[in-house]
């Protein structure tokens, strides 16, 4: 409370002081190397362990300060990212029952607090979010992974350095899951709680977790040096880091969220940053005349519309979902509407990439294909097919959803179709979203934009393509109901060999391509725009990078 | 004068109710999920039940409004949905920094609005007043946000003199009063005070016509009295009208501009709101407006008798 009212006096103060401001000498950096980032989001993304703000904050405060038992593969620009060993060295399912797991742990990791890591903090990281009686139970961290980890149930301690974990149903795509589960140190947490004031246990645990937030332990490679809620987190190297390839270059990190794209362009053009975010789309040019470089990569992320499947929708007819994705010149959008910030999506993961399959359906841009498709099914340029889109104006991920839409509806036009444009608030979008087509909510519309990662095969295909995953379970708002899909999802689900399993899922992609279940329209690039004095940086196809191999010169 | 300070005092009770009840209504009666920023878009069933209930979204709306009040009254906002700190430490924060950015732009503003005005009404009709007015015309014409744009990019991006963003190189947390942090201040103010710059131009112009075709000031140059002598007249009588209008400028301001506050990345109540409602944050959208709100009502209330104490006129009416 005296802090809130410090602060206050600040303010209140300053008339008076105004006049009596002298001038003062900057502080000095000294030899220290500082890489200052101005981030999308409109603040610090939750510094607890398991990070708010989508898959940014996962990006500089989930995989910077924490680790998880699995890691995604970042160091290359050309391939896609794949899962590799992080805090568990091996892991194996029970052979005799699929829903057991081995994970074995990396010996000799510490935490920030100098804690050892171990099959307990393991347990109690896992409690924290699924065991409702644990003390450390943390409501506000199970949104955003309890979804992520949809059939994760308990861990065991076997012993110091082997872990059981357990899951409701045999699930092959747990390892993957696993990379959003961020170890956060039960030792400093326990501290936090020992010393906390509060009635019950309950209030000295939020108290705890507040605290922790503060002062952040994990053993990541990235240790928390100062932390200015809504404004800065700095970040400095962890010497004692446990992979020495990824002991950082960089001294400090400094994190700024700076909302606004014109804002952090303007940033980075005054030199008071050296990296930004999403740079504005209408100012790359000027960023890259001013020396500076724009850097961007395919992200498992797609840019779509998700078609109604229920009754009477017109979108039933699989000529026309053909029609429409054949009718949309991507390479068009991209380069001039976009400024090339976007990757033409044919799919919802593009050749390369190992869930891709060999779908028979090309989707690419050819106008008399779609043209022929819906005379075919009964249109044309005198009768015209009316359809409806749910959308929002903004929106994490949404890249430009209005002129994209509209670019749309003008393409989607010449193929016969009338497309109207539902435009709604991106939050209300987000619910309805889980309402599905049959909500009144849809307002009538029979498909929705909304954006979607594709990192994990649950939330790239089964929450879409399961029958079960129908409103009010999950995401398959348009009510998709294909036997072939849920055969090959339980398919999916119950390969454990690794290869295999992708071999599956690659199978389940083909025949959503081949389906036209979506409207693939782009993938985001995840730009970024960087001073020239920053090298060794890799943009990998991922939501995430790794700041380690960075340095200033 | 304490009647007429009683009497004021009582008025801004019912408001202060019909405050708390319009926002929480408000934030409560917007479509979408309360609990959207925590909870994904394909949470289950049970896990939105259990964190609704977590959250005491799943009570009646009378009682979570209870609550809400009754909490307030003790000094406690409830915590924000997205950080999970308290809603008060929240506010509180960003209330200083709107603060410093509102007094900062209420200086410069009043100071030039009255400047150029006087100049204006003293010259009527002469190219200094004509100068005043376009001024004071483009003050409060321009949208600030299009003039801060203009000014990061003259000041910051072209000649490099100002920072871009931020309230100062280490936050504001450590603010300290030398020009390393004053600087951060200068383009959102010289920003936000356009507006009132243009309002009390134009206000003290016209009052200083009025003023100077009264009988009043004929008789005071009449019995000799120095052209300064009369500047003081006329600023007396100038003086309260211009200080309601800057009085009620400073609640718009402490309301904080979501527009400069987002432009500058300043972290105030605006920048706050934007979050708040970007992250649909419930508790830190009722409890950041409900601050506002109550700053601007007793802000009025501290005008209105600052004004009765300067004119007599105003307590007898």
């Amino acid at each position: 409370m005296f802090k809130q009212f410090k602060t206050f006096a600040h303010g209140c103060s300053f008339a008076a002081l105004l006049t009596i401001a002298a001038a003062g000498a900057p502080g000095s950096a000294g030899a220290e190397t500082v890489l200052r980032i101005a981030m999308t989001a409109a603040d610090i993304p939750r510094t607890l362990g398991q990070p708010d703000q989508g898959f940014e904050g996962n990006r500089f405060t989930g995989l910077t300060m924490y680790d998880a038992l699995t890691l995604w593969d970042l160091s290359s620009a050309t391939k896609a990212s794949t899962v590799i060993p992080g805090l568990a060295t091996e892991w194996a399912v029970n052979a005799d029952d699929k829903t057991k797991w081995t994970f074995k742990l990396r010996p000799g990791v510490t935490f920030h607090d100098g804690s050892p890591f171990n099959a307990d903090a393991v347990v109690w990281n896992v409690d924290k979010v699924l065991r409702q009686d644990a003390p450390q139970y943390d409501a506000s961290q199970v949104g955003v992974t309890a979804s992520r980890m949809p059939t994760l149930k308990s861990a065991r301690k076997i012993d110091d350095l082997t872990v059981e974990l357990t899951t409701k149903e045999p699930d092959s795509f747990l390892p993957i899951n696993l990379t959003n589960l961020f170890m956060a140190s039960p030792a400093k947490w326990q501290k936090l709680f020992d010393a906390a004031q509060g009635a019950d246990a309950k209030a000295k645990a939020a108290a705890a977790w507040d605290g922790f937030s503060r002062d952040a332990s994990g053993t990541g490679p990235w240790k928390m040096a100062r932390f200015v809620p809504r404004e800065r987190l700095e970040l400095v190297k962890n010497e004692s880091y446990w992979d020495k390839a990824r002991v950082p270059h960089v001294d400090r990190m400094v994190l700024l969220p700076v909302p606004e794209a014109n804002a952090r362009t303007a940033a980075l053009l005054s030199g008071q940053v050296d990296w930004i975010e999403a740079p504005a789309p209408d100012a790359v040019a000027q960023i890259k005349q001013r020396g500076f470089v724009i850097q961007a990569n395919e992200q498992p992320h797609v840019w779509p519309w998700q078609f109604s499947r229920v009754e009477g929708s017109p979108w039933n007819d699989i000529r026309v979902r053909k029609a429409a994705n054949l009718c949309i010149d991507r390479d068009g959008m991209k380069d001039g509407l976009l400024g090339g910030l976007m990757a033409p999506a044919t799919g919802t993961v593009e050749p390369g990439h190992p869930w891709r399959g060999n779908p028979t359906f090309q989707i690419k841009y050819d106008l008399k294909a779609g043209q022929a498709l819906m005379k075919e099914a009964g249109f044309g340029p005198d009768k015209k097919l009316k359809v409806k889109v749910q959308t929002s104006a903004s929106g994490s991920g949404q890249m430009l959803p209005l002129p994209m839409n509209e670019y749309l509806q003008q393409a989607l036009s010449e193929c016969y179709f009338d497309v109207q444009l539902d435009v709604i608030e991106w939050n209300t979008l987000f619910t309805n979203w889980r309402r599905g087509a049959k909500d009144p909510s849809a307002n009538g519309a029979n498909a929705i934009n909304v954006t979607y990662a594709a990192m994990d095969p649950f939330f790239a295909m089964v929450r879409f393509l399961q029958s079960g995953m129908a409103p009010p379970v999950s995401n398959n708002w348009g009510y998709i109901n294909n036997p072939k899909f849920d055969e090959l999802v339980a398919k999916a689900r119950q390969t454990f060999e690794p290869e295999a399993r992708d071999r599956a899922l690659a199978e389940l992609h083909a025949a959503s391509v081949d389906d036209a279940d979506f409207l693939y329209v782009a993938h985001d690039v995840g730009p970024r725009a960087l001073s020239p004095k920053i090298k060794n940086f890799v943009q990998p196809k991922s939501w995430f990078v790794d700041f380690s191999p960075v340095t200033l010169q | 004068m304490l009647a007429y300070i009683s009497r004021r005092i009582v008025y801004v009770i019912p408001i202060v109710i019909s405050v708390a009840l319009v926002c929480f209504l408000l934030v409560h009666l917007a479509p979408g999920d309360p609990l959207v920023a925590v909870l994904p878009a394909d949470a289950s069933q049970e896990l939105a039940a259990q964190l609704r209930a977590a959250y005491g979204f799943d009570r009646p709306l009378p009682v979570q409004f209870g609550l809400w009040v009754w909490k307030a009254l003790h000094g406690d906002l409830g915590t924000s949905i997205a950080t999970g700190r308290p809603v008060l430490s929240e506010v509180m924060r960003a209330v200083g920094n709107t603060i410093m950015l509102a007094l900062a732009a209420a200086l410069i503003g009043f100071t030039l609005g009255l400047a150029f005005g006087l100049l204006a009404g003293y010259f009527r009709g002469r190219w200094i007043d004509r100068l005043a007015t376009a001024v004071a015309v483009a003050g409060v014409s321009v949208p600030h946000y299009w003039l801060g744009i203009v000014l990061v990019i003259v000041f910051s991006v072209q000649l490099n003199w100002l920072p871009a963003v931020g309230a100062g190189p280490g936050g504001s947390s450590d603010w300290a009063w030398d020009w390393t942090h004053l600087q951060f201040l200068v383009l959102p103010a010289l920003t936000t005070a356009a507006i009132p710059m243009g309002i009390v131009t134009r206000t003290v112009r016209a009052l200083t016509g009025d003023i100077l075709s009264q009988d009043f000031v004929e008789a005071l140059r009449a019995k000799g009295l120095r052209e300064t002598g009369v500047f003081r007249h006329v600023l007396r009588n100038a003086a309260p009208t211009a200080m309601a209008v800057m009085g009620l400028q400073l609640g718009y301001m402490l309301g904080g501009s979501i527009l400069i506050e987002t432009v500058f990345s300043w972290p105030g109540t605006g920048l706050l709101l934007n979050s708040a409602i970007f992250q649909r944050d419930l508790p830190l959208l009722q409890g950041t407006i409900l601050v506002l709100a109550l700053f601007f009502v007793f802000l009025n209330l501290l005008v209105d008798i600052a004004q009765a104490s300067i004119d007599p006129r105003i307590k007898r009416s």
